[in-house]
């Protein structure tokens, strides 16, 4: 069925809601382009002068030309270490190499000589992660110095600090998903491993340097002097110590010599046909004068379904049962789809239906999209009597253990256990991306604020204290704005809670990008749990 | 009439030929070189015979072949053509030998033309202007001076034994004529060791203004003239007929000479007679001085054909078969204005050297002639004529016409070879071009603006960026998604001298922006066509690693493969190294000794196995680190050369 849109393109909401996401959309905006220029004009400047391409510019020359570029984490490290690591000091995504769909992890020598700080290495991590699940090729175009010193305690030690990525590497090599490096500057200490455990990897000459300890550590540990490029330069790797593969005359010549090495995968495991499909009916332009700039405005959430989905057909499933759960199939870019998406608080109904659901694309094997904007399942006795944690924990049980992909994309907000059966981060999906009005955490501020100050407010009346409003409000301020600040976008995709932030109107090309990506991983059979009946 | 001719030629002409024979209902044989077997002649002839190897002495020298092909083959008449045998008179008389029939000349008149002193002697008896001068053996200077008086000045003083300038000497007035004699002899005894001098009539403003004949083998006619002034060391460029400026008198009275000069020797056929003008101040009846007959179909006699609608081939080919002149004089006259460019593979900035290579693409605007003996995929080698084609216009005054080969010529796609077709666009908009001023030395006055190569734009850097991406077509949805700001991807570009890094943005799509320098250009497409900045994307021509902007006459960019470097770069250090751990045999080279790349320079022997190192690059020996006999280590230097800027 061709969905209907009820919304008027001209009135004054349509051109208040867009008005309010474009001044969301200009902060993020705003912070992706710092991100984007690393370390700032000096370091990059320096970083030229010396012959090498700048970070994005080595991935866009890895990339086909016109490749898309998925990237994952663009804002992680906003806000984060006195802002000291744009990007997180790596750039990662997925892109076109000889049309086959690749993960590139790119390091930022501008940004602390590519030092990972802890988000460096969770960002890593999840870009192999993303790999590993989609069964992706990667390309790691290396230029670092490896773990950053100050913050070593947060970057070494612990199963998802930095070693994990040489582990990571050996899993997916030992899966036959080819890992691959291209050393374009140091790789020094750990970071000699990412070349050295990879399939293939190419080193530039005179420029790319691997070795276990540099010549500083090398001349205090044995009082040996050498220099960087005898010690593990590129003519050595390749000629003597074997480390390295190909060695490149420069940066367009390792690269090109990187696309070479995955046109030589094989087609095997070659990436699908990329399809496309008609457009939606609906402009998906218009999604910013749709959707409310409140939160708390209540809309059909068909709206922006009927804006993301080929010719705004939408097959809807159960429309008269747990209305407030919207679940039905469609295709994106001709890619079939299973939608489950909010329209307001989740019942018992909503819940058994979302489970119904699941099994349903599970025994398909179609992918599921997750538009969530919940506040969290219904409260109160009559609720909790029915059961409806048993009903919540049959969608939750569902989403959790289905061996379909998952992709979730906050619209709005995310609150409580709705998180969990929305398919949050913790239930592994695929892909997580964020709008820019949407809100993360555990309950609403007010929400938490008001828990408190009723315990706050006991505990005085007990002790026959009186509690004036103005101080209950002074005590609340604090807490509403500790979760306003926590629940931003820029907030949670800084600490990777999501792998991105995007513009409402790309959310189709996003979703259809994704989903090409976890269709590169063939889909299994489903087991799913015990289901509370 | 025949019903077989054998076309003794290639390319254009043989191709041209062809055609009118053809549209007679003639049956055609070609033939070719080895190195022809795929050429346009031969694919458009009915027949085609191989007579050869690549070289023109051969193949298409080669009389006794052609003959015999054209016995074997049932040919009646055979055709020349131009050059190679054309003026052969030998051949003449063999074809006629052989039975059949020769389409042009009789050998006697061809031999009559083909002595140019004898030809000028022969001319003046049959009243034909010659240019006046002295050739003769008395070198007393009294009588020089007379001579000069009689010829008129200015006169050219020239070492008979001369070349280069030397002994040369230009004298205006009759009072300077004594001085500059004793000169071009002192300097003519020094250079050639002979102070003989000969002296000429000094043509001040020379024009190169032919007249076509035909005859019938007594009578002649006329087919007016062609002004062939337009060349560069006395290579003709472009010609055109009518001549620029030309009066009815000069025109009667050198139509007349020519109609003389052929009859005089029962010239058969088509025919050309060569006049020097005199420019200098205008034409007149009496600046005109014959200085060969070719004796054969001209390169340029299209343009005759535009201005009187005759075909010389079908006149060529009916008279051999002895049928009478196809019209009277009276009968002839002169309709608009044609031009002839002559396009070349050549590197015009290198100084005009031919050039080779295949022709990735080659097509030619409407409303033009192009006579072309080559196809796209067809290559030019260097065993013949780099001429890709002749443009030919035809317009109702010399000014439209002269416009029409300007368009003509900027519509005229060549990609997989440089080509002189930006020189002949700038002389087709030559301002004393279009005023008619012209005379054989205008291109050298002018040589540096005509010869400059069209300079590329950025829009053309940015169209080739796109072709060489292959970006120049809409591409799906996923073009160039970015979540945020687009990728930008460098494509580095060589177009002569510059190489420059574009920077490429795909927006979407259908739009990409373009970054060249400080310039930046946006593509996008309108209704399926690609436009930069708005306006309309000139078409490419794409092949592995060149692009062609049809633009400018053409614009190339070479797109340098970076997977091409290590080669380039696997010279090194200079250093020969042991392969592995062995004893050296022997050392063939000493330390200053030039050596070339790939030569010996030493044999190690290592696991029963001689292995022999070679120079992996031109240089000269530094050093010699070993002596036949010694044991060495793997990866231990033998031989060093020197620095490559050293050397």
């Amino acid at each position: 069925m061709r969905l209907q849109s009820s919304v008027v393109t001209g009135s004054e909401t349509y051109r208040a809601n867009r008005a309010a996401h474009l001044a969301a959309l200009a902060e993020i905006e705003q912070a992706a382009g710092l991100a984007a220029e690393g370390g700032g004009p000096k370091a990059r400047e320096r970083h030229v002068s010396r012959g090498k391409m700048l970070p994005r510019e080595r991935v866009a020359n890895l990339l086909d030309p016109g490749s898309p570029f998925l990237e994952i984490g663009a804002t992680a490290g906003h806000g984060l270490y006195d802002d000291a690591a744009p990007c997180a000091g790596v750039i990662a995504g997925i892109g076109l190499v000889e049309g086959r769909q690749v993960m590139v992890v790119c390091n930022d020598a501008t940004v602390k000589g590519g030092t990972y700080y802890p988000m460096s290495v969770k960002k890593h991590l999840r870009a192999q992660e993303i790999a590993l699940e989609c069964r992706l090729p990667c390309v790691y175009l290396v230029d670092s110095g490896g773990a950053n010193l100050p913050n070593q305690d947060e970057v070494f030690p612990d199963r998802d600090h930095f070693g994990r990525i040489f582990y990571n590497q050996a899993q997916m090599s030992a899966q036959g998903i080819a890992q691959i490096a291209v050393v374009m500057g140091s790789c020094t200490a750990g970071g000699a491993y990412v070349p050295a455990m990879s399939d293939v990897t190419i080193i530039v000459k005179e420029q790319g340097t691997i070795f276990l300890a540099g010549p500083p550590l090398v001349k205090a540990a044995t009082g040996e002097i050498v220099t960087a490029e005898d010690l593990g330069g590129g003519d050595v790797h390749t000629r003597l110590s074997g480390v390295a593969d190909y060695l490149a005359e420069d940066d367009a010549h390792a690269l090109a010599l990187a696309r070479r090495a995955v046109a030589s995968l094989g087609r095997a495991s070659a990436t699908l046909d990329l399809g496309s499909g008609p457009p939606p009916a609906y402009d998906p332009d218009e999604i910013l004068g749709a959707v409310p700039a409140s939160l708390s405005t209540p809309y059909d959430i068909r709206e922006v379904i009927a804006r993301i989905v080929d010719e705004s057909y939408f097959d809807d499933f159960k429309p008269r049962f747990g209305e407030t759960l919207v679940t039905g199939f469609a295709r994106i870019e001709g890619m079939d789809c299973g939608l489950i998406a909010n329209n307001g608080v989740l019942f018992s109904e909503a819940a058994q239906k979302g489970a119904h659901f699941v099994e349903l694309c599970s025994q398909r094997k179609i992918p599921l999209i997750f538009l969530q904007n919940i506040t969290g399942f219904m409260v109160g006795r009559k609720y909790e009597n029915e059961g409806i944690a048993r009903h919540g924990a049959k969608m939750v049980t569902a989403v959790a253990t289905t061996a379909v992909p998952k992709i979730t994309l906050l619209v709005g907000g995310s609150f409580g256990a709705g998180n969990y059966g929305m398919a949050g981060r913790a239930y592994q999906p695929r892909f997580l991306w964020t709008w820019p009005n949407s809100r993360i955490s555990v309950m609403g501020g007010a929400q938490a604020a008001g828990v408190l100050a009723t315990v706050k407010r006991d505990a005085i009346e007990r002790a026959g204290g009186a509690w004036s409003a103005e101080d209950e409000a002074a005590f609340k301020r604090p807490t509403v704005e500790m979760f306003e600040r926590q629940s931003h976008p820029l907030y949670a995709s800084a600490r990777l809670w999501d792998d991105g932030i995007l513009d409402p109107r790309k959310s189709r090309a996003v979703l259809a990008l994704s989903l090409r990506a976890a269709l590169n991983a063939p889909i299994g059979e489903t087991r799913f749990g015990v289901f509370r009946m | 009439m025949f019903d077989t001719i054998l076309i003794a030629n290639r390319g254009e002409i043989a191709c041209r030929v062809i055609r009118t024979a053809r549209a007679m209902g003639l049956r055609t044989v070609a033939v070719h070189s080895d190195v022809d077997a795929g050429a346009a002649h031969v694919a458009m002839a009915d027949v085609a015979v191989c007579i050869g190897g690549a070289a023109p002495a051969d193949s298409y020298l080669r009389g006794d072949r052609i003959i015999a092909a054209a016995q074997a083959t049932g040919a009646q008449a055979i055709h020349p053509g131009y050059g190679f045998l054309s003026e052969n008179p030998d051949f003449v008389e063999a074809v006629e030998a052989a039975g059949l029939t020769f389409i042009g000349p009789s050998a006697a008149a061809i031999r009559a033309m083909g002595l140019k002193d004898a030809a000028k002697a022969l001319m003046e008896k049959a009243g034909v202007p010659v240019v006046p001068g002295y050739h003769g053996a008395d070198q007393d200077p009294g009588h020089l001076e007379v001579e000069a008086d009689r010829i008129g000045y200015p006169v050219l003083i020239k070492a008979v034994a001369g070349g280069g300038g030397k002994g040369m000497r230009l004298v205006e007035t009759p009072a300077g004529f004594v001085d500059a004699l004793e000169r071009a002899k002192a300097e003519a005894r020094t250079a050639f060791g002979n102070d003989s001098v000969l002296i000429e009539k000094f043509v001040e403003k020379p024009r190169h203004i032919e007249v076509q004949v035909f005859g019938d083998g007594t009578r002649a006619v006329h087919l007016f003239e062609r002004d062939c002034s337009l060349q560069r060391r006395h290579q003709k460029v472009i010609e055109e007929a009518p001549a620029p400026g030309m009066t009815p008198e000069m025109r009667a009275a050198m139509g007349s000479a020519a109609v003389r000069a052929a009859e005089a020797i029962g010239y058969r056929g088509a025919g050309t007679v060569e006049f020097i003008v005199d420019g200098s101040d205008g034409l007149r009846p009496n600046g005109f001085w014959f200085m060969e007959m070719n004796t054969r179909l001209q390169v340029e006699h299209p343009v005759t054909e535009g201005i009187t609608g005759v075909d010389l081939v079908e006149w060529q080919i009916r008279v051999a078969a002895g049928e009478p002149l196809p019209l009277r004089q009276e009968e002839l006259s002169i309709t608009g204005h044609a031009f002839e460019a002559r396009l070349y593979a050549e590197d015009v900035p290198a100084g005009f050297l031919p050039a080779t290579g295949t022709l990735a693409h080659l097509s030619f605007p409407e409303g033009v002639r192009a006579d072309s003996g080559v196809r796209s995929g067809d290559a030019i080698s260097p065993f013949y004529d780099p001429m890709i084609a002749k443009v030919i216009v035809h317009g109702p005054t010399r000014a439209v016409a002269l416009r029409q080969l300007a368009r003509g010529l900027e519509g005229c796609r060549v990609a997989g070879t440089v080509t002189n077709l930006a020189f002949l666009g700038a002389l087709a908009r030559h301002e004393g071009f279009a005023a008619g001023d012209v005379d054989t030395g205008l291109i050298a006055r002018d040589l540096s603006a005509l010869a400059a190569e069209p300079r590329a734009e950025p829009r053309h850097w940015a169209r080739a960026a796109l072709a060489a991406t292959g970006l120049d077509a809409p591409g799906g949805w996923d073009r160039g998604f970015a979540l945020w700001a687009p990728l930008a991807r460098r494509v580095t570009l060589r177009h002569g001298d510059e190489v420059v890094d574009c920077v490429l943005r795909a927006e979407g799509p259908d739009r990409a922006r373009i970054a060249i320098g400080e310039a930046e250009v946006l593509a996008e497409w309108q209704g399926g066509a690609l436009r930069l900045d708005g306006g309309p994307a000139p078409e490419v021509h794409v092949a592995p690693l060149r692009v062609t902007v049809f633009d400018r006459f053409g614009l190339a960019f070479d797109l340098p493969d970076p997977l091409e470097r290590a080669s380039a770069a696997g010279a090194g250090d200079g250093l020969t190294r042991a392969p592995m751990p062995g004893r050296v045999v022997k050392v063939h080279v000493h330390a200053g000794q030039a050596v070339a790349a790939g030569d010996r320079l030493a044999v190690l022997e290592a696991m029963k196995m001689e292995h022999t190192m070679q120079a992996a690059r031109d240089g000269v020996v530094a050093e010699v680190l070993v002596a036949a006999g010694d044991q060495v280590e793997a990866g231990a230097p033998l031989i060093r050369l020197e620095e490559e800027d050293a050397a």
